[in-house]
Protein backbone atom coordinates (compact mmCIF):
# COMPACT_ATOMS: atom_id res chain seq x y z
CA UNK A 1 0.00 0.00 0.00
CA UNK A 2 1.37 3.36 -1.03
CA UNK A 3 2.21 5.44 2.34
CA UNK A 4 1.42 9.21 3.11
CA UNK A 5 5.07 10.99 3.62
CA UNK A 6 6.45 12.88 6.28
CA UNK A 7 8.88 15.92 4.61
CA UNK A 8 11.21 17.88 6.63
CA UNK A 9 12.17 20.92 5.26
CA UNK A 10 15.25 22.90 5.41
CA UNK A 11 16.04 26.93 4.90
CA UNK A 12 19.09 27.20 3.17
CA UNK A 13 21.20 30.13 2.53
CA UNK A 14 24.52 30.59 1.12
CA UNK A 15 24.91 26.83 1.44
CA UNK A 16 23.96 26.71 4.87
CA UNK A 17 20.98 26.10 7.04
CA UNK A 18 19.70 28.99 8.30
CA UNK A 19 18.51 28.03 11.50
CA UNK A 20 20.46 25.77 13.72
CA UNK A 21 18.45 22.83 14.11
CA UNK A 22 17.89 21.09 18.27
CA UNK A 23 17.91 17.25 17.33
CA UNK A 24 17.72 15.73 21.21
CA UNK A 25 21.12 16.04 22.71
CA UNK A 26 22.50 17.65 19.93
CA UNK A 27 23.00 21.12 18.06
CA UNK A 28 23.82 20.59 14.65
CA UNK A 29 24.69 24.09 12.71
CA UNK A 30 25.83 24.70 9.30
CA UNK A 31 25.65 21.82 6.92
CA UNK A 32 22.35 21.03 5.18
CA UNK A 33 24.04 17.27 4.07
CA UNK A 34 24.90 16.51 7.22
CA UNK A 35 21.05 17.21 8.67
CA UNK A 36 19.84 15.48 5.65
CA UNK A 37 21.87 12.47 6.95
CA UNK A 38 20.54 12.61 10.07
CA UNK A 39 16.48 13.00 9.28
CA UNK A 40 17.16 10.37 6.61
CA UNK A 41 18.70 8.06 9.09
CA UNK A 42 15.15 8.78 11.38
CA UNK A 43 12.91 7.51 9.02
CA UNK A 44 12.31 10.77 6.96
CA UNK A 45 10.75 9.59 3.43
CA UNK A 46 12.00 12.37 1.71
CA UNK A 47 13.24 16.26 2.14
CA UNK A 48 12.84 19.43 0.87
CA UNK A 49 15.74 22.41 0.09
CA UNK A 50 14.69 25.83 0.16
CA UNK A 51 17.10 27.92 -0.93
CA UNK A 52 17.08 31.76 0.20
CA UNK A 53 20.29 32.34 -1.05
CA UNK A 54 19.63 36.33 -2.59
CA UNK A 55 22.60 36.83 -4.50
CA UNK A 56 22.74 35.79 -7.97
CA UNK A 57 26.71 35.13 -7.52
CA UNK A 58 26.37 32.62 -4.69
CA UNK A 59 23.56 30.28 -6.50
CA UNK A 60 26.39 27.52 -6.95
CA UNK A 61 26.66 26.79 -3.44
CA UNK A 62 23.35 24.65 -3.53
CA UNK A 63 24.32 22.48 -6.22
CA UNK A 64 27.51 21.54 -3.96
CA UNK A 65 24.55 20.95 -1.09
CA UNK A 66 22.63 18.95 -3.34
CA UNK A 67 25.71 16.96 -4.03
CA UNK A 68 26.83 16.07 -1.00
CA UNK A 69 23.09 15.22 0.10
CA UNK A 70 23.06 12.59 -2.82
CA UNK A 71 26.41 11.01 -2.12
CA UNK A 72 25.23 10.85 1.58
CA UNK A 73 21.44 9.22 1.84
CA UNK A 74 19.63 7.05 -0.73
CA UNK A 75 15.88 8.73 0.20
CA UNK A 76 14.61 11.19 -2.23
CA UNK A 77 15.18 14.94 -2.02
CA UNK A 78 13.62 18.03 -3.57
CA UNK A 79 15.10 21.69 -4.53
CA UNK A 80 13.27 25.13 -4.88
CA UNK A 81 14.09 28.52 -4.49
CA UNK A 82 15.40 30.66 -7.49
CA UNK A 83 15.15 28.46 -10.21
CA UNK A 84 14.65 30.31 -13.71
CA UNK A 85 15.27 28.39 -16.16
CA UNK A 86 16.03 24.75 -17.67
CA UNK A 87 20.11 25.07 -17.22
CA UNK A 88 19.24 25.67 -13.58
CA UNK A 89 16.70 22.28 -13.18
CA UNK A 90 19.58 20.37 -15.66
CA UNK A 91 22.17 21.55 -12.92
CA UNK A 92 20.36 20.64 -9.76
CA UNK A 93 19.44 17.27 -11.02
CA UNK A 94 22.95 16.38 -12.56
CA UNK A 95 23.71 17.00 -8.72
CA UNK A 96 22.10 15.14 -7.49
CA UNK A 97 18.30 16.77 -6.75
CA UNK A 98 15.59 14.55 -7.65
CA UNK A 99 12.97 16.91 -8.16
CA UNK A 100 13.29 20.50 -8.07
CA UNK A 101 10.48 22.89 -6.66
CA UNK A 102 9.55 25.93 -8.82
CA UNK A 103 7.29 28.94 -7.94
CA UNK A 104 7.89 32.07 -9.40
CA UNK A 105 9.41 31.65 -12.85
CA UNK A 106 6.40 28.97 -12.78
CA UNK A 107 4.48 31.80 -12.77
CA UNK A 108 5.74 34.38 -14.79
CA UNK A 109 6.69 31.58 -17.81
CA UNK A 110 4.38 29.04 -17.51
CA UNK A 111 5.95 27.58 -20.46
CA UNK A 112 8.63 26.72 -18.08
CA UNK A 113 7.01 23.80 -16.50
CA UNK A 114 5.84 22.26 -20.13
CA UNK A 115 9.58 22.45 -21.35
CA UNK A 116 10.95 21.00 -17.56
CA UNK A 117 7.86 18.11 -17.97
CA UNK A 118 9.13 17.33 -21.34
CA UNK A 119 12.48 17.47 -20.80
CA UNK A 120 13.64 15.92 -17.82
CA UNK A 121 9.72 13.97 -16.95
CA UNK A 122 6.66 14.82 -15.01
CA UNK A 123 7.94 12.95 -12.27
CA UNK A 124 10.87 15.76 -11.32
CA UNK A 125 8.73 19.00 -11.59
CA UNK A 126 7.06 20.16 -8.91
CA UNK A 127 5.06 23.59 -8.81
CA UNK A 128 5.05 25.41 -5.43
CA UNK A 129 2.08 27.43 -4.79
CA UNK A 130 2.51 30.15 -2.36
CA UNK A 131 -1.56 30.66 -1.51
CA UNK A 132 -3.20 33.13 0.42
CA UNK A 133 -7.00 33.68 1.78
CA UNK A 134 -9.37 35.99 -0.04
CA UNK A 135 -12.56 36.20 2.33
CA UNK A 136 -15.57 37.07 -0.33
CA UNK A 137 -19.16 37.23 0.34
CA UNK A 138 -20.24 35.82 -3.12
CA UNK A 139 -18.94 33.74 -5.82
CA UNK A 140 -16.10 35.62 -8.12
CA UNK A 141 -16.23 34.98 -11.50
CA UNK A 142 -12.79 32.69 -12.41
CA UNK A 143 -11.82 32.48 -9.06
CA UNK A 144 -13.27 28.57 -7.11
CA UNK A 145 -14.67 30.38 -3.82
CA UNK A 146 -14.96 27.45 -1.06
CA UNK A 147 -16.83 27.51 2.07
CA UNK A 148 -14.41 26.95 4.70
CA UNK A 149 -15.27 27.06 8.95
CA UNK A 150 -13.74 30.68 8.77
CA UNK A 151 -15.89 31.78 6.24
CA UNK A 152 -15.98 31.71 2.25
CA UNK A 153 -13.06 32.52 0.48
CA UNK A 154 -10.80 31.57 -2.64
CA UNK A 155 -7.12 31.48 -2.35
CA UNK A 156 -4.65 34.03 -3.98
CA UNK A 157 -1.33 33.08 -5.86
CA UNK A 158 2.04 34.72 -4.29
CA UNK A 159 5.17 35.03 -5.97
CA UNK A 160 8.56 35.97 -5.17
CA UNK A 161 8.57 34.69 -1.07
CA UNK A 162 5.08 35.78 -0.89
CA UNK A 163 6.22 38.91 -1.05
CA UNK A 164 3.96 39.86 -4.79
CA UNK A 165 0.32 39.03 -4.66
CA UNK A 166 -0.60 37.72 -8.79
CA UNK A 167 -4.61 38.41 -8.69
CA UNK A 168 -4.46 34.15 -10.02
CA UNK A 169 -6.63 32.02 -7.99
CA UNK A 170 -4.24 29.04 -6.80
CA UNK A 171 -6.53 26.25 -7.37
CA UNK A 172 -6.77 27.22 -11.05
CA UNK A 173 -3.44 27.74 -11.25
CA UNK A 174 -2.70 24.33 -9.88
CA UNK A 175 -5.29 22.48 -12.69
CA UNK A 176 -3.27 24.49 -15.11
CA UNK A 177 0.08 23.02 -13.92
CA UNK A 178 -1.38 19.84 -14.11
CA UNK A 179 -2.00 19.95 -17.79
CA UNK A 180 1.70 21.38 -18.24
CA UNK A 181 3.01 18.87 -16.78
CA UNK A 182 3.33 19.31 -13.31
CA UNK A 183 4.41 15.77 -11.61
CA UNK A 184 3.43 17.11 -7.73
CA UNK A 185 1.49 20.17 -6.16
CA UNK A 186 3.52 22.07 -3.04
CA UNK A 187 0.65 24.07 -1.50
CA UNK A 188 2.44 26.35 0.99
CA UNK A 189 -0.70 28.14 3.24
CA UNK A 190 0.27 31.84 4.13
CA UNK A 191 -2.29 32.25 6.60
CA UNK A 192 -1.21 29.32 8.38
CA UNK A 193 2.67 29.43 7.73
CA UNK A 194 4.89 29.83 10.89
CA UNK A 195 1.47 30.16 13.13
CA UNK A 196 1.59 26.30 14.01
CA UNK A 197 -1.90 26.63 14.42
CA UNK A 198 -2.70 23.65 12.03
CA UNK A 199 -2.38 23.64 7.82
CA UNK A 200 -5.05 24.86 5.78
CA UNK A 201 -6.94 21.60 5.23
CA UNK A 202 -9.78 23.47 2.63
CA UNK A 203 -6.66 24.37 0.41
CA UNK A 204 -5.20 21.07 0.01
CA UNK A 205 -8.58 19.04 0.21
CA UNK A 206 -9.62 21.68 -2.86
CA UNK A 207 -6.36 21.35 -4.60
CA UNK A 208 -6.30 17.39 -4.29
CA UNK A 209 -9.25 17.08 -5.64
CA UNK A 210 -9.51 19.24 -8.72
CA UNK A 211 -6.12 18.50 -9.73
CA UNK A 212 -6.14 14.58 -8.49
CA UNK A 213 -2.19 15.43 -8.56
CA UNK A 214 -0.28 14.21 -5.21
CA UNK A 215 -0.03 17.35 -3.29
CA UNK A 216 2.05 18.05 -0.26
CA UNK A 217 0.85 19.89 2.47
CA UNK A 218 2.93 23.06 3.60
CA UNK A 219 2.44 25.66 5.89
CA UNK A 220 1.06 25.54 9.63
CA UNK A 221 1.99 21.71 11.41
CA UNK A 222 2.27 22.73 15.20
CA UNK A 223 1.46 19.42 16.47
CA UNK A 224 0.48 15.57 15.56
CA UNK A 225 -2.98 16.47 14.78
CA UNK A 226 -2.52 18.95 12.63
CA UNK A 227 -0.67 16.26 10.12
CA UNK A 228 -3.20 13.57 10.95
CA UNK A 229 -5.39 16.59 9.64
CA UNK A 230 -4.09 17.40 7.16
CA UNK A 231 -3.03 13.43 5.79
CA UNK A 232 -6.64 12.81 5.88
CA UNK A 233 -9.24 15.21 5.66
CA UNK A 234 -7.12 17.54 3.71
CA UNK A 235 -6.66 14.80 1.44
CA UNK A 236 -3.13 15.47 1.29
CA UNK A 237 -0.34 12.88 0.23
CA UNK A 238 2.47 14.45 2.13
CA UNK A 239 3.20 16.58 5.15
CA UNK A 240 5.84 18.95 5.14
CA UNK A 241 7.40 20.55 7.96
CA UNK A 242 10.04 22.94 9.65
CA UNK A 243 10.23 23.98 12.93
CA UNK A 244 8.16 21.02 14.88
CA UNK A 245 11.40 18.72 13.70
CA UNK A 246 14.04 21.42 13.62
CA UNK A 247 12.95 22.43 17.27
CA UNK A 248 12.93 18.91 18.28
CA UNK A 249 9.10 19.21 19.18
CA UNK A 250 8.61 14.98 17.83
CA UNK A 251 10.79 13.33 16.39
CA UNK A 252 9.90 11.53 12.67
CA UNK A 253 9.39 8.50 15.04
CA UNK A 254 6.81 10.15 16.91
CA UNK A 255 4.89 11.52 14.43
CA UNK A 256 5.35 8.04 11.99
CA UNK A 257 3.77 6.05 15.49
CA UNK A 258 1.08 8.49 16.15
CA UNK A 259 -0.45 8.25 12.56
CA UNK A 260 0.29 5.00 12.05
CA UNK A 261 -1.47 4.28 15.19
CA UNK A 262 -4.63 6.60 13.87
CA UNK A 263 -4.56 4.08 10.49
CA UNK A 264 -2.59 6.61 8.64
CA UNK A 265 -0.56 4.25 6.12
CA UNK A 266 3.12 4.96 6.83
CA UNK A 267 6.60 3.65 6.19
CA UNK A 268 7.91 2.25 9.37
CA UNK A 269 11.00 3.94 10.90
CA UNK A 270 12.83 0.50 11.45
CA UNK A 271 13.64 -1.44 7.84
CA UNK A 272 14.49 -4.92 8.17
CA UNK A 273 17.16 -5.99 5.18
CA UNK B 1 35.91 -4.82 -8.98
CA UNK B 2 33.17 -5.94 -11.44
CA UNK B 3 32.59 -2.91 -13.87
CA UNK B 4 29.25 -1.59 -14.69
CA UNK B 5 28.12 0.53 -17.07
CA UNK B 6 25.67 3.09 -16.46
CA UNK B 7 23.78 4.11 -19.50
CA UNK B 8 23.68 8.12 -19.97
CA UNK B 9 21.03 8.39 -22.56
CA UNK B 10 19.48 12.11 -21.31
CA UNK B 11 19.33 13.87 -18.30
CA UNK B 12 18.23 13.10 -14.72
CA UNK B 13 19.88 12.00 -11.48
CA UNK B 14 22.60 9.38 -11.89
CA UNK B 15 24.73 10.63 -8.64
CA UNK B 16 22.41 8.66 -6.64
CA UNK B 17 22.41 5.39 -8.68
CA UNK B 18 26.65 5.93 -9.07
CA UNK B 19 26.90 5.76 -5.25
CA UNK B 20 24.33 2.93 -4.46
CA UNK B 21 26.50 1.11 -6.95
CA UNK B 22 29.77 2.02 -5.73
CA UNK B 23 28.80 1.09 -2.31
CA UNK B 24 27.41 -2.06 -3.49
CA UNK B 25 31.05 -3.25 -4.50
CA UNK B 26 30.95 -2.02 -8.47
CA UNK B 27 33.24 0.10 -10.39
CA UNK B 28 31.13 2.66 -12.05
CA UNK B 29 31.18 3.89 -15.15
CA UNK B 30 28.74 6.64 -16.70
CA UNK B 31 28.42 6.59 -20.20
CA UNK B 32 26.68 7.05 -23.69
CA UNK B 33 29.51 5.15 -25.24
CA UNK B 34 28.92 1.46 -27.41
CA UNK B 35 32.68 0.54 -27.07
CA UNK B 36 32.05 1.16 -22.77
CA UNK B 37 29.29 -1.41 -22.83
CA UNK B 38 31.18 -3.75 -24.95
CA UNK B 39 34.00 -3.75 -21.64
CA UNK B 40 31.95 -3.45 -18.69
CA UNK B 41 30.92 -6.87 -16.95
CA UNK B 42 27.41 -5.53 -16.52
CA UNK B 43 24.87 -2.51 -17.43
CA UNK B 44 22.65 -0.55 -15.85
CA UNK B 45 19.62 1.43 -17.42
CA UNK B 46 18.34 4.44 -15.60
CA UNK B 47 15.50 6.36 -16.49
CA UNK B 48 13.59 8.89 -16.04
CA UNK B 49 11.29 11.19 -18.32
CA UNK B 50 9.19 10.00 -21.60
CA UNK B 51 9.24 6.59 -23.42
CA UNK B 52 9.87 8.53 -26.98
CA UNK B 53 11.98 10.54 -25.77
CA UNK B 54 14.70 8.07 -24.38
CA UNK B 55 14.29 5.26 -26.61
CA UNK B 56 15.49 7.90 -29.27
CA UNK B 57 18.51 8.70 -27.21
CA UNK B 58 18.75 5.20 -26.72
CA UNK B 59 19.00 4.19 -30.72
CA UNK B 60 23.06 4.85 -31.03
CA UNK B 61 23.37 2.31 -28.25
CA UNK B 62 20.94 -0.39 -28.79
CA UNK B 63 22.94 -2.52 -31.26
CA UNK B 64 25.65 -2.90 -28.11
CA UNK B 65 23.31 -3.17 -25.83
CA UNK B 66 21.49 -5.64 -27.27
CA UNK B 67 24.47 -8.08 -28.50
CA UNK B 68 25.57 -7.62 -24.44
CA UNK B 69 22.32 -9.12 -23.66
CA UNK B 70 22.93 -11.57 -26.07
CA UNK B 71 26.49 -12.53 -24.80
CA UNK B 72 25.04 -13.17 -21.38
CA UNK B 73 25.77 -9.65 -19.77
CA UNK B 74 23.84 -8.68 -16.59
CA UNK B 75 21.42 -6.06 -17.89
CA UNK B 76 19.16 -3.95 -14.59
CA UNK B 77 16.42 -1.75 -15.73
CA UNK B 78 15.41 0.68 -13.35
CA UNK B 79 11.75 2.62 -13.49
CA UNK B 80 11.52 3.60 -17.24
CA UNK B 81 14.65 1.56 -17.87
CA UNK B 82 12.49 -1.49 -17.23
CA UNK B 83 9.54 -0.43 -19.32
CA UNK B 84 12.31 0.33 -22.31
CA UNK B 85 12.92 -3.17 -22.43
CA UNK B 86 9.40 -3.77 -23.30
CA UNK B 87 7.76 -4.66 -26.47
CA UNK B 88 6.20 -1.57 -26.94
CA UNK B 89 4.41 1.38 -24.43
CA UNK B 90 1.28 3.18 -25.02
CA UNK B 91 3.02 6.98 -23.34
CA UNK B 92 2.02 9.58 -25.91
CA UNK B 93 0.70 7.03 -28.46
CA UNK B 94 2.39 3.60 -29.25
CA UNK B 95 6.09 3.63 -29.05
CA UNK B 96 8.25 0.89 -30.17
CA UNK B 97 10.77 -0.24 -27.12
CA UNK B 98 13.68 -3.08 -27.19
CA UNK B 99 11.52 -5.67 -27.12
CA UNK B 100 13.49 -8.32 -24.86
CA UNK B 101 10.61 -8.32 -21.99
CA UNK B 102 7.50 -9.29 -24.31
CA UNK B 103 4.29 -7.68 -23.59
CA UNK B 104 3.37 -3.52 -23.04
CA UNK B 105 3.51 -0.49 -21.34
CA UNK B 106 0.48 0.91 -19.49
CA UNK B 107 -1.26 3.46 -17.89
CA UNK B 108 -2.34 3.15 -14.45
CA UNK B 109 -6.23 2.99 -13.53
CA UNK B 110 -8.09 6.59 -13.54
CA UNK B 111 -9.61 5.29 -9.93
CA UNK B 112 -5.57 6.32 -8.63
CA UNK B 113 -3.63 10.06 -8.72
CA UNK B 114 -1.05 9.63 -10.68
CA UNK B 115 1.88 9.84 -11.12
CA UNK B 116 2.45 7.31 -8.40
CA UNK B 117 4.57 9.00 -6.27
CA UNK B 118 5.85 7.42 -2.45
CA UNK B 119 7.03 4.23 -0.73
CA UNK B 120 4.98 1.44 -1.39
CA UNK B 121 5.47 -2.01 -0.51
CA UNK B 122 6.92 -5.29 -2.77
CA UNK B 123 5.31 -8.44 -2.60
CA UNK B 124 7.65 -10.85 -3.50
CA UNK B 125 6.00 -13.83 -5.66
CA UNK B 126 8.85 -16.08 -6.77
CA UNK B 127 12.51 -16.66 -5.67
CA UNK B 128 15.60 -14.86 -7.52
CA UNK B 129 19.50 -13.37 -6.53
CA UNK B 130 17.93 -9.83 -6.99
CA UNK B 131 15.62 -10.23 -4.04
CA UNK B 132 17.80 -12.27 -1.67
CA UNK B 133 17.56 -11.25 2.08
CA UNK B 134 14.79 -8.92 1.34
CA UNK B 135 12.21 -8.77 3.26
CA UNK B 136 8.91 -9.61 1.85
CA UNK B 137 6.89 -6.56 1.80
CA UNK B 138 9.43 -4.30 2.13
CA UNK B 139 8.96 -0.07 1.44
CA UNK B 140 10.73 0.98 -2.01
CA UNK B 141 10.21 4.17 -3.57
CA UNK B 142 8.38 4.79 -7.08
CA UNK B 143 7.63 7.43 -9.16
CA UNK B 144 5.51 6.70 -12.60
CA UNK B 145 2.50 6.98 -14.26
CA UNK B 146 2.97 3.66 -16.76
CA UNK B 147 3.55 0.15 -15.52
CA UNK B 148 4.21 -2.56 -16.88
CA UNK B 149 2.19 -5.87 -18.29
CA UNK B 150 4.34 -8.80 -19.49
CA UNK B 151 2.74 -11.19 -21.61
CA UNK B 152 3.55 -13.91 -19.41
CA UNK B 153 3.95 -14.19 -15.63
CA UNK B 154 6.85 -16.35 -15.54
CA UNK B 155 9.56 -13.83 -14.65
CA UNK B 156 7.56 -11.61 -12.55
CA UNK B 157 9.81 -12.08 -9.26
CA UNK B 158 7.42 -8.90 -7.25
CA UNK B 159 4.17 -7.17 -6.96
CA UNK B 160 3.15 -4.04 -6.09
CA UNK B 161 -0.29 -2.28 -5.97
CA UNK B 162 -1.74 0.71 -7.16
CA UNK B 163 -5.17 0.91 -8.54
CA UNK B 164 -4.17 -2.64 -10.17
CA UNK B 165 -1.58 -5.06 -9.06
CA UNK B 166 1.17 -4.56 -11.72
CA UNK B 167 4.79 -6.23 -11.77
CA UNK B 168 7.23 -4.16 -9.70
CA UNK B 169 10.34 -6.69 -10.28
CA UNK B 170 11.25 -8.44 -13.34
CA UNK B 171 13.95 -11.15 -14.23
CA UNK B 172 14.22 -12.90 -17.49
CA UNK B 173 17.70 -14.90 -17.53
CA UNK B 174 20.28 -11.84 -17.30
CA UNK B 175 17.74 -9.33 -17.57
CA UNK B 176 16.41 -7.61 -14.45
CA UNK B 177 14.25 -4.57 -13.37
CA UNK B 178 12.81 -2.38 -11.08
CA UNK B 179 9.77 -0.45 -11.77
CA UNK B 180 11.00 1.19 -8.50
CA UNK B 181 14.09 2.99 -7.59
CA UNK B 182 16.46 0.98 -5.71
CA UNK B 183 18.84 4.04 -4.93
CA UNK B 184 16.18 5.80 -3.43
CA UNK B 185 14.99 3.09 -1.19
CA UNK B 186 17.10 3.45 1.72
CA UNK B 187 18.59 0.39 3.04
CA UNK B 188 16.60 -2.02 0.85
CA UNK B 189 16.95 -0.99 -2.09
CA UNK B 190 20.69 -0.70 -1.51
CA UNK B 191 19.95 -4.27 -0.51
CA UNK B 192 18.59 -5.14 -4.27
CA UNK B 193 21.56 -3.17 -6.05
CA UNK B 194 24.32 -5.47 -3.71
CA UNK B 195 22.62 -8.34 -5.17
CA UNK B 196 22.67 -7.29 -8.60
CA UNK B 197 26.80 -6.54 -8.53
CA UNK B 198 27.03 -9.96 -6.72
CA UNK B 199 24.87 -11.41 -9.82
CA UNK B 200 27.69 -10.16 -11.73
CA UNK B 201 30.56 -11.37 -9.69
CA UNK B 202 29.09 -14.88 -10.66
Amino acid sequence: MLTKRIIPCLDVKDGKVVKGVQFKNLTVEGDPAKLAAIYAEQGADELVFLDITASYEKRGTILDVAKRTADMISIPFTVGGGIRNLTDIRNLLNSGADKVSINTTAIRESQLVKQAAETFGSQCIVVAIDSKRIYVKEDVPDKIVVDTPQGRCWWEAYVEGGRTPTGLDAISWAMKVKELGAGELLPTSMDCDGMQTGYDIPLTRTMSEKTNLPVIASGGAGNLEHIFEVLTEGKADAALAASIFHRSQYSIEEVKKYLSERGVPMRPIKEEV
Amino acid sequence: MPRAAVINYGVGNLRSLQRGLEKSGAKVLITYSPSDLAKSDAIVLPGVGAFAEAIKNLSPLSDALLQSVRDGKPLLGICLGLQLLFTRSYEGGSKNGLNLIQGEIVKLPDTVKTPHIGWNTIQIAKPNPLVENVQNNSFMYFVHTYSPKPSEQSGVIAYTEYGVKFPSIIAKKNLFATQFHPEKSSKPGLAILKNFVKIVKR
